[in-house]
């Protein structure tokens, strides 16, 4: 008992100094049930915002694309009358989409303001009198050269160029026409020049112009003058035979080796430049079901786009067949409605197009995602001409003297549940493939996204892994959690877990470096292991049963695993050691090299195989800790009753306590899986990361986890390159959530079960 | 006792004994792979013998002089296919994997070599080995030493003598004082020079800064020219200081003869250290063996990361770790007690719960890639544009770096601290907490004084197992901020000296660049094991002191408990 000094008085609870100390801290609990609730939520939001972040980067990908006027500070630009006077031969726009380009059959350029229709700036060329301007041909869009044919047999090349200053921090662009192949016009055929052809590159070009029936070929080379740097063409001119086929137009590819024509109604031909013999038809193709109205190249020139006026375009490119011949095959078609189709204008950067309809309708389409990203009305009626800006942001539409300008948000056309997941027919291969290939030197190469490769390799490794990680982790557990001994179990089950804090960039670097090539060597010596392995064990385990039971009584029950350990090592030493006797008895030579030579499988010193082995080694102590827990949590009076009732341990096992724990065991095994779906290092430095499809246990592979390492430091923000690593992140993220998702779920069933029991 | 084999199959006991192996066989990979690391990796420390060597092949006899690497078996037939002329009864031979340095004479510093084609092999003991600071090691003997271009001192012979040890401890003196003078050097240029250089650039980002928000105040540029001046008349300054070093130091070179007899001659300042390997007892070997541990511990990494050091690399993943656990405990205590103590227990919690358990079983290339478009691109990108505009276009938070390294991690390993404190707040049982709300303690104190205390050990083993982690994780690292090779360390004498913003070298990272990117892997795998040793053993410890506080701390809360 303590007794108060002032005896007089009670305790006084209420002094204001109490009241006030109360007050304090219940304001201080108040603040701290704000804050920690605060703190908490937003952590669990930081958490859960890495979700909403991937799939916010990965939306656009399937937005649909968008088409509208053109706003100017809010103001809809107002179409306005075409610039220039004439008929429009090529109508364009610069990087920007600030100025445009068209050229009329007067053989006037008009620069312009595509906002207003301001022209900036004319050119004409000088034409002697009674000469016309008879026939246009485009190298390519991205180039911006093109030729004019006149009708005096003669033509003449232009180049669009455009140059960006900045004075007073303001860009300035201006406009100008140039003359890469020199301004003397060149002599193609004597007559006019209904037709007209051009492709080449750097100092070698090839113009092909003439009458329906009546073709020549001009290669002209160029040499530059060092001082002057004048460009100074030498021309050399070519009859071309009568191909039977009266050209409407013509085209040249860029290897300048095809040339395609086409012909009346729905012919099209296919000439060989270069055959002996001189050029010649190797086909003639009924084309399209209905009238040829359209026929371009697409972006980098491989490929042959041909629009009819039954609304069909389609895709063509030269394949080579079994006998090495290239043929002109039809790859897709792309159909929105029947009206008949105008016009296309080919992308500038990418494999699409954009085709126009007699009734104004205009659709969008990308050829390898075979994708129509967007269909929509720019006109009523019959439009002239139609052009899309570089950047594919903006679109150029002539109706009757006038132009109109339309945006559009077609930011990833390229992607498609096809393109991503089916087998495409890519420019140049032999049949549809599944490739993943993200990208290329050149600015007209065609990015293959398909996912099925990094999926495959994804499963392929984790299959292998699984492979050998699962056995011997749940028969590790098994008898860890059943039959060790208590004293062994305390030792053995934290060592295996501390296994699981191993970083898996040694796993992968002692794989790469060190397993890779030792197991080149000595791959026979791995696969006698696996037999000698069991058999050893076995007999050892029948030797000691057998043995004389002084000898066994020295260890007692329970320590087996000990007693294995030398069995094992030497087992594993006697296999190697025997392994290339074997070998040359079974094959005659090394086993790697029976396998590539004999049995014809590609061996890759990094495959599947190290990637299992060092993977299987990265999801072993998962698995192992899992199971064990599981096993060992099965009450014990179960495992009892029945041992009670004359089962033998291993009866027991099998029948009562297996059953049991199956579906702990079970999510044990999602949740390896999991890890070895998303592992990256082991996979990255293990095998060749070559995205390959095939189950070869001696090749590599690529997996999704890899190739995000390998390709998101280069990928341009905002791309889809980068769009599609974050949907290869994100395909990640959703399947282990839901492995680990319905792991969980099974175990806390089980464990509502045991407590059950 | 026999016991036939079909009965002693139907008992089951073959089953257990497979069982018992796969355990066996657990604890040997596991066991074996750290031996492997262990032997490799500390191994390589050692000063390996120089053998000289007649290699005979096809009537061409050549002198070799190098270090044994690695001895492998390869087929006969194998080396026929290769044009080697292999005797018509061998079957098998042993190829030997020598490590001849001097690879700015020869041009490679490995060849292999047929072992049975070796001849007269010795150990001389005149023979020295040379760690350079370019072109990898040096095998030869050393034969003059020059001062300014004039001999002073000069030995012919192979046998050990009187002069040749005067030449050796000459030459020993000469690259003491090399040593000295080029760490002068790095002194000014690296820490002066860096210095200065560094506050150039802030000067300019400075006024860059102030044109940037037109201010015309002339007096504020005009302070900051004459800033400007007077580092650029030290930066002279210590250039002219610098240039005197540098021609003290290449004062001395040496001559010394290779493997084909020619005399090749370098500069002293080339060498880092010069040794006799077969003129060395155990204590000197002992001796040497530490030296280069400490150098590998302390040092930084020369050639192309494939020689020296990886201070660096230890002390960018130290510092990212401690950065990442100062965010990771604070947030994650607070959610987990928010989760346990302060929510409604129901079914929203328990769905979260199964999402933060199972966010601690997504890929971790994931987090990386939300770091790199999320943290880089987003905020940083974002906090560029409001408070570092005078540097644009150069980004500096909007690229990969220290901070965002550290959070990135932070996130990824968040879930492991929170399921770790839930757990701990789970088994507090529920009588001490009633029973300090019974004595009219808030909810807050009984949290900070009863609570908390007593769930430390888990909230210490969580953090802990996060930490351990972290410092093993490369994968994300690789997209938000680790480099192979930074010039500067994150921390620092420059103001604000932890700097955020920059790229660091990490021990993960720099295991994958080195023994996968590196131009010469050969001569950089040894180097790669000492530093995966490095690594396990610091995780190792880690982990292992996380199982040490936690069972300290139970002990100390066991009264606690009921």
């Amino acid at each position: 008992m303590s007794t108060n000094n002032t005896a007089s008085s009670e305790l006084d609870f209420d002094t204001p100094a109490a009241k006030r100390h109360r007050n304090i801290r219940a304001l201080k609990d108040k603040f701290a049930s704000a804050g920690i609730a605060f703190g908490g939520i937003s952590v669990i939001v930081a958490i859960l915002l890495i979700f909403f972040y991937l799939l916010y980067e990965v939306a656009p990908l399937f937005e649909s694309a968008k088409i509208e006027r053109w706003q100017d500070n809010e103001q809809t630009v107002a179409p306005y009358a075409v610039p220039g006077e004439g008929n429009t031969l090529y109508l364009t726009m610069e990087e920007q989409a600030e100025i445009g380009l068209r050229v009329t059959d007067t053989g006037t350029f008009s620069f312009f303001n595509t906002r207003n229709g301001e022209v900036l700036k004319k050119e004409s060329v000088s034409l002697p009198e009674g000469v016309t301007v008879t026939s246009f041909a485009l190298a390519s869009e991205y180039s911006g050269i093109f030729a004019l044919g006149y009708s005096n047999g003669q033509a003449q090349v232009f180049q669009h160029k455009y140059k960006s200053t900045y004075p007073n921090g303001v860009r300035v662009i201006t406009p100008g026409i140039e003359y890469p192949l020199g301004a003397e016009t060149i002599q193609v055929s004597d007559g006019p020049l209904e037709v007209l052809a051009l492709n080449g590159e750097e100092d070698t070009w090839t113009l092909v112009g003439g009458q329906q029936s009546k073709l020549n070929a001009a290669q002209i080379s160029l040499t530059e003058n060092l001082i002057t740097e004048e460009v100074m063409a030498e021309s050399d001119l070519v009859a071309m035979p009568d191909m039977n086929i009266p050209a409407n137009k013509i085209l040249l590819m860029p290897d300048r080796r095809w040339m395609l024509i086409s012909g009346e109604d729905s012919k099209l031909g296919v000439v060989d430049m270069n055959a002996e013999g001189g050029p010649k038809v190797t086909q003639l193709i009924d084309a399209t079901p209905g009238n040829i109205t359209s026929f371009e190249l697409l972006l980098g020139g491989n490929s042959l786009l041909i629009s009819d006026d039954k609304g069909e375009t389609s895709q063509w490119f030269l394949v080579r067949n079994e006998d090495n011949e290239w043929l002109l095959t039809k790859i897709r078609d792309f159909k929105n409605g029947s009206a008949p189709i105008t016009g296309i204008s080919i992308e500038h950067r990418r494999k699409g197009f954009a085709a126009i309809t007699d009734s104004g309708d205009i659709s969008f389409f990308t050829t390898t995602a075979e994708r129509n990203s967007l269909n929509a009305a720019v006109a009523k009626g019959n439009v002239d001409m139609i052009a899309l800006a570089p950047r594919s942001n903006a679109l150029l539409v002539e109706q009757n003297g006038e132009l109109t300008l339309w945006k559009i948000h077609n930011e990833h056309p390229e992607i498609s549940w096809s393109a991503l997941w089916e087998k495409v027919w890519y420019e140049g291969y032999q049949e549809p493939e599944f490739t993943w290939q993200s990208s290329a030197s050149t600015n007209d190469f065609e990015p293959k996204y398909s996912l099925m490769p990094l999926a495959f390799g994804t499963l392929k490794a984790a299959f292998y892994a699984m492979l050998l990680g699962t056995p011997l982790a749940i028969c590790g557990a098994i008898y860890t959690a059943y039959f060790m001994v208590p004293a062994m179990r305390r030792k053995v089950k934290p060592f295996i877990e501390l296994m699981e804090a191993l970083p898996t960039v040694i796993l992968g670097f002692l794989a790469g470096l060190w397993l890779a090539p030792f197991m080149e060597v000595n791959l026979a010596g791995i696969f006698v292991t696996l037999l000698v392995l069991p058999v050893a064990i076995i007999a050892f385990a029948y030797a000691w049963a057998c043995a004389p039971k002084a000898i066994r009584f020295l260890i007692p029950e329970g320590w087996d695993a000990a007693l294995l350990v030398p069995v094992v090592i030497i087992a594993t030493m006697f296999s190697f050691w025997i392994a290339p006797g074997i070998e040359q008895v079974l094959f005659g030579t090394e086993m790697r090299y029976w396998v590539s030579n004999e049995l014809g499988i590609p061996y890759d010193q990094r495959n599947a195989l190290v990637v299992g082995i060092a993977m299987g080694f990265a999801v072993i102590p998962t698995i192992f800790s899992i199971t064990e827990d599981a096993i060992f949590a099965v009450p014990k009076h179960l495992s009892y009753g029945s041992l009670a009732l004359g089962a033998t341990p291993w009866q027991t096992l099998v029948r009562v306590v297996m059953p049991t724990a199956s579906p702990g065991i079970f999510s044990a095994v999602m949740i390896g899986m999991g890890r070895a779906v998303g592992e990256t290092m082991i996979v990255l430095m293990a095998t060749g990361n070559t995205p390959i499809m095939d189950v070869n246990i001696f090749e590599g592979m690529r997996t999704l986890a890899a190739n995000i390492a390998v390709e998101m430091p280069e990928s341009e923000v905002g791309s889809t390159h980068y769009r599609i690593l974050f949907l290869a992140a994100f395909v990640l993220f959703l399947f282990t959530f839901f492995v680990n998702t319905l792991a969980e779920l099974v175990r806390q069933r089980l464990r509502k079960k045991y407590g059950s029991l | 006792m026999r016991q036939s084999f079909t009965e002693w199959t139907k008992s089951g006991a073959p089953w257990v004994w497979l069982n018992a192996g796969a355990v066996a066989i657990c604890m040997i990979m596991v066991v074996g792979l750290l031996s492997l690391i262990a032997v490799r990796g500390l191994g390589h420390f050692w000063p390996a013998d120089i053998v000289q060597a007649e290699y005979k092949e096809n009537n061409n006899s050549i002198r070799m002089i190098g270090e044994r690497v690695q001895v492998q078996e390869v087929a006969a037939e194998q080396l026929r296919d290769g044009g080697v002329n292999v005797p018509a009864d061998v079957e098998t031979m042993d190829r030997v994997l020598m490590k001849i340095g001097n690879r700015d004479h020869g041009g490679t510093d490995f060849i292999w070599i047929l072992d049975d084609f070796i001849e007269e092999s010795s150990k001389p003991e005149m023979l020295f080995a040379a760690e350079r600071r370019e072109w990898g090691n040096f095998y030869g003997y050393l034969r003059s030493i020059k001062e300014s271009g004039n001999e002073v001192a000069a030995y012919d012979g192979y046998e050990k003598s009187a002069d040749y040890e005067a030449l050796w401890n000459e030459f020993q003196n000469r690259i003491e004082r090399a040593e000295m003078i080029h760490d002068q050097i790095k002194d000014i240029e690296k820490g002066k020079i860096g210095s200065i250089n560094y506050e150039l650039e802030r000067l300019r980002l400075k006024e860059r800064a102030l044109q940037l928000k037109e201010v015309t105040d002339t007096a504020k540029y005009a302070e900051i020219d004459a800033r400007r001046a007077e580092l650029n008349a030290e930066y002279e300054g210590l250039q002219g200081e610098l240039l005197d070093l540098y021609n003290a130091v290449n004062r001395d070179s040496i001559t010394a003869e290779i493997a084909n007899g020619k005399i090749v001659e370098f500069k002293v300042a080339h060498i880092v250290r010069a040794f006799l390997p077969n003129d060395m007892g155990l204590g000197g070997k002992t001796g040497h063996y530490f030296a280069k541990l400490w150098e590998f511990l302390s040092d930084d990494p020369r050639e192309a990361n494939t020689e020296g050091g990886i201070f660096p690399a230890i002390y960018g993943t130290v510092l990212m770790v401690i950065i990442m656990s100062v965010m990771v405990t604070p947030f994650g205590v607070v959610a987990a007690v928010y989760l346990r103590e302060y929510a409604k227990q129901g079914f929203v919690t328990r769905v979260i719960r199964i999402a933060v358990n199972n966010l601690a079983g997504v890929p971790s290339i994931v987090y990386g890639v939300f770091g790199l478009g999320f943290f880089v691109y987003f905020l940083g990108g974002h906090i560029d544009d409001a408070f570092f505009a005078e540097a644009k276009p150069a980004p500096t938070f909007g690229t990969p770096g220290l901070l965002w390294a550290s959070i990135t991690l932070a996130l990824l390993t968040v879930p492991v601290v929170i399921v770790a404190t839930e757990e701990g707040l789970t088994r507090i049982p529920r009588a001490v907490r009633e029973g300090s709300l019974a004595l009219g303690a808030t909810k807050f104190e009984t949290l900070m004084k009863i609570v908390i205390p007593m769930a430390s050990p888990a909230i210490m083993t969580g953090v802990i197992l996060a930490i351990a982690r972290a410092a093993g994780e490369v994968a994300p690292l690789m997209l938000v901020g680790v480099v192979k090779l930074a010039p500067s360390l994150p921390l620092d004498g420059n103001y604000p000296f932890l700097h955020l913003d920059q790229k660091f070298m990490h021990l993960g990272f720099h295991i994958y660049d080195v023994g996968f990117q590196s131009p010469n892997v050969e001569a950089a795998r040894p180097l790669v094991y000492a530093t995966a040793f490095l690594l396990v053993a610091v995780i190792a410890m880690l982990n292992l002191s996380a199982i040490q506080i936690r069972n300290h701390l139970r002990e100390k809360y066991k009264a606690l408990e009921m």
